[in-house]
């Protein structure tokens, strides 16, 4: 199924929960932050909360700032 | 007074160091890390961005001790309301703090604050908790609004970000100083180590710089002396300077000369 990740699409595997979405991505969850269709999804709920065909996520992290 | 016992606090923390510096523009991560520790900063901004999928494996945090810094996470680049409280959502969600540097941008020439979107913005966040630093004009009303609404600190330009031409309007930064009673921390600016000095001598509480450290021909050594510019400078504040005079007045004594 078809997600837009951080405004790109990307194919990912059926029934994907955010956390298997992070591994697939080797994406360390402890130093992110992700927003699901706009609503922040907090780091206890990433297992539960599955994605589905047409999802907005974004995953947002620190980088060098002023 | 000592250096030692002359604590700045900050949403109920505390902090030795008046330093606060940005982790953006270094030409290393290890640079950026060696400037950190040099200039003895507590307190580091750092922006919130989308994780980009071509990444090599380092990341900004790998670098840095978290034990040892408070991160202070920006909303630069955002210049609505809307987008500024977003952007502290997620902060707060990948930091665990309620720390932000709040920033609402009305332009991308200036990089001068929206202040009407910045007080919107500020009553959302204080409302949810955050502990907010708002950058803003060197405006007294809008300083004494912001604290009026709740804000952890106000934090007034000295110049344009990245600028470098320093305190350009030191009697604004009086005025805010003597009407409100949050820490004042100049932030954005400063170029050299006397423009920090200036900053602390007029009585800010801190100052807050990225550029001045990060662009300077070796930011290591102006990490230095930033770390050494606003211990002076908040020293000599402390001490109490003595009154100008346009006329002389000897050091040596006046009796006692030979002839």
């Amino acid at each position: 199924m078809q997600i837009v990740m951080n405004g790109d699409p990307i194919e990912i595997v059926a029934g994907s929960s955010i956390e298997s979405l992070l591994k697939q991505l080797d994406i360390s969850r402890e130093r992110v932050a992700v927003e699901l269709n706009a609503d922040i999804v907090p780091k206890a709920g990433y297992e539960k909360q599955l994605l589905s065909d047409g999802d907005k996520i974004e995953i947002v992290h620190f980088v060098g700032g002023g | 007074m000592t250096q030692a016992t002359d604590k700045l606090i900050i949403g109920g923390r505390e902090f030795s160091s008046r330093l606060m510096v940005g982790t953006g523009k270094y030409a290393s991560f290890e640079q950026t890390a060696r400037a950190l520790e040099m200039s003895g900063a507590e307190i580091i901004t750092v922006a919130v961005r989308r994780v980009n999928l071509d990444r090599s494996k380092e990341s900004l945090l790998d670098y840095i001790d978290l034990k040892k810094y408070t991160l202070l996470p920006n909303t630069a680049g955002c210049y609505t309301a809307d987008d500024a409280v977003r952007t502290c959502r997620l902060a707060r969600e990948a930091g665990m703090s309620d720390f932000v540097k709040l920033e609402v941008l009305g332009d991308e020439k200036t990089l001068f604050p929206d202040n009407e979107e910045l007080l919107k913005a500020a009553k959302i966040l204080v409302a949810e908790g955050f502990t907010v630093l708002p950058y803003c004009s060197d405006d007294v009303i809008v300083c004494k609004k912001l604290e009026d609404l709740g804000c952890a600190a106000v934090m007034p330009l000295g110049a344009p970000i990245g600028s470098g031409l320093g305190i350009r309007n030191p009697y604004n930064i009086r005025i805010i100083l003597e009407n409100v009673s949050v820490p004042v921390i100049v932030d954005a600016g400063v170029g050299s180590a006397s423009d920090a000095a200036i900053a602390m001598e007029l009585g800010c509480a801190g100052v807050l710089m990225n550029t001045a450290i990060a662009c300077a021909q070796d930011p290591i050594a102006m990490a230095e002396a930033m770390k050494l510019a606003v211990i002076a400078g908040r020293l000599s504040f402390k001490a109490g300077r003595i009154p100008r005079k346009l006329y002389a007045n000897a050091s040596s004594p006046l009796d006692g000369l030979i002839g």
